[in-house]
């Protein structure tokens, strides 16, 4: 395939100026660990890996700004020296050579995929403070700013989360980052019953004890982290004092579910490391959706799908996110048992996070919407990429 | 007369007022209309009440579907729609317009549903922030951004504004707390977004719609997500002798690795406002005042205090308090909640501003402002959310001296651009409106607000909703649309086309 590799936001502008001229689509890419998301395209490549580095790091101010192109590994390397983190730890995925890594950072923004502590900390949008980008109109733009309250016009930096790259092409990402915290711990409980996980879970969420994590990996035969026997994990990040204080709380909690094993910080940190990169879990031959749900009905969703056989059912985000592997044989991946057990659970989301090509073609891959919303979203894809130059069709309709 | 000017109104409507009014009144009954001049004086502004404006028609809708009928009417008719939720705005946000409709909001004002099991509560727009709170505070849970007009301020005017508050330092700004919306675009279509799931799909139109000061759409209902109340709270403040001290104090404190639930200070004037009218008990002598609250488990809390305590004294407090009880630490926090209508008894008028700037800059960028300020002969008192760089000067001035509302207005201006300047914003909560409009071009340039207009364009293409607020000019959809296509360069010979 065509790939053009500029290595400056004004090679972008003119790659972009000349692909409306000459009517050629082209898909921003980053280190193609999200590749396989979404309806598969055949554009010629934008390889933005070019446009890295780290442009401003101020540890004291709680804000860093990097190139789109730069990888999320090294910025997080950058930011444990000073003991500071994007607190909602981006996952780590496969690469299209079989390796592992968290992307770019553009790329991050472009999909908002966040890790275990988005139930406490937000998502990858909620960190956003401003970006520049190029528009499909080959105009470079930017938006937000580098402080954390800012309300001057719509706040298009974060609106640019999510698009995919189909809006706009992000050359720089200012973020606000957090300290890391003193220390973890993990509350484990094994051997529930999705029913009872879920209610361990939100009975947690409704203690004073700030648990930033909240997960249950349900049994299966295959892929690490899951195992034998179902896990329900709850994490607690803080100051050495305030963690014990608060594990008393939640250990209280747990108690009546089963006996309550204690993770300390090394081996809690290696669960969570798992939780947080389900994303490349999987064999051949399986097909994997992330699905976006009221977090108490994830035992519901999961009841409702049981049908579709699932080789691994994992909820994390306090049930909020449910990870749902099947046979990739499925003549729709179970498409339309998932939607209509999202509408049973009051609404949400799936995104079909890997598949065959000829599957991800097919299918939905983003959840459909309805139509005055599809058409407001086609408005926005048109006033910014009239021409329809930044990866048409990515995420289905007209987008 | 102030320095902003807005639109001039469209005589075609003035003149088509009663037919306006009549089609109106086959949409919602009589009683939630007002159209005399007597009725129409209190909606003439909202908390900038430096701009006033009696608007065409108040109508008050109860029902989705009646705003949606409402606008689908306003959108053939080429009537403009200004979305006015309790009033409190205080950027001119809903100031009306003499050829639009004034929509209030404030008759949505039911708490919908409350979803302690996924934390979530679902409210109409009119319901006030501290209503979603008291609707869930029986089982110790809260909403946590808290506008100090939390009383009174709407919880859709909160997302059209994207408030904040002191709890925003750790809890984050209202973006950050809203899980779905409800809205309705000036054609009438009823659009949802999100619901009680974390992460919405699709393009995040939550995030435009957010703080979008109502120029995109009317939002007729919102999910938020509720917290459990820490188990404790303890506050200390802080008395320094200087400023940049006090400046120095917040940024070790955030260096240190700990994130207070709110970092608040106040200046010397702000300090003897709040004195004079509460009698608090703030130490009257001191330069700047820091108000530091840490949350969490007892242990916690207990922990960072120490901290904190020593970072201060090590930065040269001259005094140091410590809560140590609830109502002591909120008799801290009476003086700085009541600032504003403290300074408001010190001064006939004053302007309240909201630029953001890197917390290494405070202590400059204060510096700047007395000098400004004994530049414009015209007081100054700085209450702020110091954690988040977020300042609050305000301007003392008197509307009846002439020339001083003007003087006022520019002196504001040059702090603003100040905060810019080095490297921060225009408005950290309280929203561009009209206020801040003409100012856009300090932090943005053409193409930027090209592409923030184009959202408008996607949502409102008529731009009928809420005119004349946040963007300086008014340019037409269909200029920004055009796309400038350069000759086909062929720079991709082997590339497949469409
Ligand atoms: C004493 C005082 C203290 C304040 N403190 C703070 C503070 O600490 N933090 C802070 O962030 N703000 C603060 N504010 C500002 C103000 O309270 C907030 O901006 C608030 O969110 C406005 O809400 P409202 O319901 O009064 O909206 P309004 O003032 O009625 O409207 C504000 C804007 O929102 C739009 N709007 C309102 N409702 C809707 C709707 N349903 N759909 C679409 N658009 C709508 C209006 O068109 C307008 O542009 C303060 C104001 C005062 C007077």
């Amino acid at each position: 395939m065509d790939t053009l590799c500029p290595s400056s936001e004004a090679e972008v502008l003119d790659i972009l100026a000349a692909a409306i001229g000459d009517c050629v689509p082209l898909a921003p890419t980053g280190l193609g660990t999200k590749a396989g998301i979404g309806r598969p395209v055949k554009h010629a490549r934008l390889d933005l890996s070019g446009l890295a580095g780290v442009i401003l790091y101020e540890p004291e101010e709680l804000v860093v700004t990097v190139r789109a192109g730069t990888p999320v590994d090294e910025v997080v390397e950058l930011l444990a020296g000073k003991g500071q983190q994007l607190a909602f730890e981006p996952p780590v995925w496969r690469t299209p050579d079989g390796g592992a890594s968290r992307g770019t950072i553009g790329g991050l923004v472009a999909a908002n995929l966040s890790g275990p502590r988005r139930l406490k900390a937000g998502a990858v949008r909620d960190h956003i403070l401003g970006v520049r980008g190029v528009s499909g109109r080959a105009e470079a733009f930017k938006a937000g700013g580098r402080v954390v309250k800012n309300v001057t016009g719509y706040d298009l930096a974060r609106g640019l989360a999510g698009s995919w790259g189909t809006l706009a092409v992000l050359t720089e990402v200012t973020f606000k980052v957090l300290p890391k915290a003193e220390t973890e711990l993990t509350l484990a409980v094994a051997g529930l019953a999705p029913a009872h996980a879920v209610e361990a879970l939100t009975g947690a969420m409704h203690l004073s004890a700030d648990v930033s994590s909240a997960a249950h990996l349900l049994a299966a035969e295959s892929g690490a982290p899951f195992a034998q026997e179902p896990r329900t994990v709850l994490r607690l990040e803080g100051f050495v004092a305030s963690v014990d204080a608060r594990a008393e709380v939640v250990a209280r909690h747990l108690a009546p579910f089963g006996p309550v094993e204690r993770l300390e910080a090394a081996a809690s940190a290696d669960v969570w490391a798992g939780i947080r990169d389900l994303g490349s879990v999987g064999e051949a031959g399986e097909a994997l959706w992330r699905i976006s749900l009221p977090p108490a009905s994830a035992a519901v969703f999961a009841d409702r799908v049981a049908g579709l056989e699932p080789r691994r059912l994992a909820f994390d985000w306090s049930g909020g996110l449910v990870w749902l592997w099947v046979d990739d044989r499925l003549p729709d991946l179970g498409a339309a048992v998932i939607r209509a057990a999202i509408a049973v659970c009051g609404g949400g989301h799936a995104t079909l996070i890997r598949g065959q090509d000829a599957s991800r073609s097919r299918i939905d891959v983003f959840e459909p919407q309805p139509a005055p919303l599809a058409a407001l979203s086609a408005r926005l894809k048109a006033q910014f990429d009239p021409a329809g130059i930044l990866n048409p069709g990515r995420m289905g309709g007209e987008r | 007369m102030t320095l902003v000017h807005m639109p001039v109104p469209d005589a075609g409507t003035l003149a088509r007022r009663d037919e306006i009014i009549a089609g109106l009144g086959q949409l919602v009954p009589k009683r939630r209309m007002v159209t005399e001049e007597r009725g129409l004086k209190p909606w003439e502004s909202d908390a900038l009440t430096a701009h006033a404006q009696l608007p065409l028609v108040v109508v008050l809708p109860e029902t989705t579907e009646e705003v949606s009928r409402i606008l689908a009417f306003c959108h053939a008719n080429g009537v403009k729609v200004v979305p006015r939720g309790a009033g409190t705005s205080l950027s001119g946000g809903a100031l009306p317009l003499a050829d639009g409709v004034l929509m209030s909001m404030m008759r949505f004002n039911r708490v919908l549903d409350i979803d302690f099991p996924n934390r979530a509560v679902v409210a109409q727009p009119g319901v006030t922030n501290l209503g979603i709170t008291r609707a869930v505070e029986h089982r110790g849970f809260y909403y946590a951004p808290d506008p100090s007009s939390q009383l009174a301020c709407s919880i859709g005017g909160n997302v059209a504004e994207n408030s904040g508050g002191v709890h925003s330092l750790k809890y984050g700004l209202t973006t950050n707390n809203v899980l779905g919306l409800e809205m309705v675009l000036m054609t009438g279509e009823v659009i949802r977004l999100g619901g009680k799931h974390l992460d919405s799909e699709g393009y995040d139109l939550m995030a435009l719609v957010t703080g979008s000061e109502g120029l995109l759409a009317v939002i007729t209902e919102v999910t938020v997500r509720i917290l459990k109340a820490p188990e404790s709270a303890r506050a200390v403040l802080v008395a320094f002798t200087s400023s940049d001290n006090a400046a120095d104090a917040v940024a070790d404190i955030i260096a240190a690795g700990i994130i207070p639930g709110g970092m608040e200070m106040m200046d010397h004037p702000a300090i003897n406002a709040a004195e004079d009218f509460l009698h608090v008990g703030y130490p009257r002598d001191a330069e700047a005042l820091l108000i530091v609250e840490l949350d969490g488990p007892p242990v916690e809390v207990d922990d960072l205090i120490g901290r904190v305590e020593a970072i201060v004294k090590a930065r040269g407090a001259v005094e140091c308090r410590i809560s140590t009880s609830d109502a002591e630490r909120l008799s801290f926090w009476a003086g700085r909640k009541a600032a504003f209508p403290a300074v408001g008894r010190i001064s006939p008028d004053y302007l309240c501003m909201d630029g953001t700037i890197p917390r290494k800059a405070i202590s400059q960028v204060l510096k700047r402002m007395r000098e400004l300020s004994a530049e414009y002969g015209l007081r100054v008192a700085n209450v702020f959310h110091a954690g988040d760089g977020n300042l609050h000067p305000l301007i003392l001035y008197d509307a009846n001296k002439p020339g001083e509302l003007e003087r006022a207005e520019a002196f504001g201006a040059d702090i603003l651009r100040l905060c810019v300047a080095v490297g921060g914003v225009l408005t950290g909560e309280h929203g561009v409106g009209v206020e801040k409009r003409d100012l856009m071009g300090t932090m943005f340039d053409e193409t930027d607000l090209a592409h923030q207009m184009r959202v408008k364009c996607a949502f409102d293409d008529k731009q009928l909703l809420n005119p004349g607020k946040m963007f300086p000019e008014l340019s037409r959809c269909a200029e920004l649309g055009r796309l400038h296509v350069h000759a086909g360069a062929l720079r991709f010979p082997d590339l497949p086309r469409f």
